[in-house]
């Protein structure tokens, strides 16, 4: 059986090749300027003195936070409630209702973003509500999976043991149900704001090239200008703020759960 | 008694409407007669010609589903493979390749993907569909294992210790006793990995090359222009996927009904 181990080997050297490697990369960029005819790099803090000195970046980076956030928020009070009334569907409704929303999910989202352009055209909507409407659209149904996952893996006896106790239905869902739910919502929350947050072509195709996010600015720097170096540092700093936000994100559940 | 008012599924009619709207949108305006997004003037079928007879989008729909063909292939044989080898490896091992396979599932995906264009470029590698069915066999890979793994954990290892003490070469025990136990794993996995590279935009779009686009970065790179062509399109994968859908839904049902027909007789 032992000698099954071996199999693992391979991927190992591959997974070092095109995981690990690629990350290393993106730092060494981060921390290097491109140099001359005599040294190929240097290696600099300049990129993030660039970055944070400069106030338009400061706030692209907080809009991208912002929106970030509010589209999370406004995901949790929109999903909520439908997670719940899923949940309290009949068995086969319950089944029918998740495959309506997981479906159009199989659809490319950049075909059902460029389906939002259309019907935004002839609206008078400004860019950041455009935006906010395709992020909400392409990101709810995450939320209200994971909660709903939560809320029917719930044992249904404990409402009605908090009601035999004395809970009204509103004392019982702030007491049993909500508490049992912030799993799933934990959950959703990061498949939300970890793609919100770092989304380029949602802006892009909805808010024309006038709302900047982190992703945008990115693409610019990588695609458009060609200075890697800085488009590396950029990544860097979001993917630091995202896992900061993971890490106080699980620190809630486990808190939670200690108790 | 008088029946309440349901605004509960209200509600969820409205939330499904939301999540309908666009898709509904995008096949009535695939059949306008104008290049108007706006405005309908009449029924026509010009744009599913004009689809037809674009060898760019042509192009950009059979590179999509090769891509998702093979990087499903590889990164499923693979990532069996892999995880069947963890599964008898040293916890260390085991919480190492774990911990490196969620970085590209926990990253953003623009950041593993500048991670491989910049990769690339280290190595000189000329971008193109090679670099663009590594960067996918990549990603696709961890949610094989992921959907494998729990799988293995539920084995029982006397089976396998069994076979090969009756004989078996360690391959035909895995072959014949493991895969068997797995299956369900490894075609789940294939399913989210042919999901996840049909409808990858963003690693796509950093690390291919001139002249090689899937249908996303084809769309992204014709966004800038009013194409209705792009509604035929869609209203095509529209259909693709419902067909898929109702076939999946379908074929269990049949066989259910078959089973107990057979139980009946």
């Amino acid at each position: 059986m032992k000698s099954f181990r071996r199999l693992v080997y391979p991927y190992m050297v591959w997974a070092a090749l095109l995981i690990v490697a690629p990350m290393l990369i993106i730092v060494l960029y981060a921390f290097t300027v491109g140099g001359n005819d005599v040294v190929p790099f240097r290696v600099s803090l300049e990129n993030f003195v660039r970055f944070f000195s400069d106030s338009i970046f400061i706030g692209v980076l907080w809009r991208s936070i912002k929106l970030a956030i509010v589209t999370t928020i406004v995901c949790i009070l929109i999903g909520y409630p439908a997670a719940y009334f899923i949940a309290k569907l009949e068995g086969n409704s319950q089944a029918v209702m998740v495959l309506l929303i997981t479906a159009p999910q199989l659809i490319n989202m950049l075909v059902r973003t460029y389906a939002w352009r259309g019907i935004l055209l002839n609206t008078s909507f400004p860019a950041e509500v455009k935006v906010y409407i395709g992020m909400i659209y392409n990101f709810l149904p995450f939320m209200i999976l994971q909660i709903y996952t939560s809320l029917a893996k719930m044992d249904k006896s404990l409402i009605t043991a908090a009601n035999d106790l004395g809970c009204d239905n509103r004392k019982a869902f702030m007491k049993v149900t909500l508490p049992l739910s912030v799993p799933g919502i934990i959950s959703g929350v990061t498949l939300v704001f970890l793609p919100a947050v770092s989304s380029f072509f949602i802006p892009k195709l909805l808010g024309g090239g006038s709302f900047l996010l982190v992703g945008n600015l990115i693409e610019n720097y990588f695609v458009t200008t060609g200075d890697w170096n800085f488009g590396a540092a950029v990544s860097l700093i979001m993917t630091v703020i995202i896992l900061i936000s993971m890490y106080f994100t699980r620190k809630l559940d486990y808190d939670k759960e200690a108790r | 008694m008088k029946k309440k008012f349901d605004y509960k599924k209200l509600y969820l009619a409205l939330i499904l409407f939301f999540f309908y709207a666009p898709i509904i949108y995008v096949i009535v305006f695939s059949f306008n007669d104008s290049r108007s997004l706006t405005n309908l003037t009449g029924f026509s079928i010009r744009w599913y010609e004009k689809m037809f007879r674009s060898r760019s989008m042509m192009e950009s729909v059979y590179y999509s589903v090769l891509i998702a063909v093979i990087a499903t292939a590889v990164s499923t044989v693979v990532g069996t493979i892999a995880s069947i080898g963890l599964s008898k490896s040293r916890r260390v091992v085991r919480e190492v390749v774990t911990q490196v396979n969620n970085l590209p599932m926990l990253n953003p995906d623009i950041v593993t993907a500048i991670g491989l264009m910049l990769f690339f470029s280290t190595l000189s590698i000329p971008t193109g569909f090679g670099t663009l069915l590594l960067a996918h066999i990549m990603f696709c890979i961890p949610y094989v294992m992921l959907s494998v793994t729990p799988k293995l954990r539920q084995l029982d290892d006397n089976l396998a210790e069994a076979a090969l003490d009756l004989g078996c070469t360690p391959f035909q025990a895995l072959w014949k006793v493991i895969i068997p136990q797995i299956k369900e794993g490894i075609i789940s996995g294939a399913l989210v990995a042919f999901t996840m590279s049909f409808d990858d935009f963003v690693i796509s779009y950093f690390t291919t090359g001139p002249g090689i686009n899937n249908i996303s970065t084809y769309v992204y790179s014709t966004s800038k222009r009013i194409n209705p062509s792009i509604n035929a399109l869609s209203t095509l994968i529209v259909i693709a996927i419902t067909l898929i859908l109702i076939v999946m839904n379908v074929i269990p049902m049949i066989k259910q009904r078959r089973k107990r027909n057979e139980e009946i007789m």
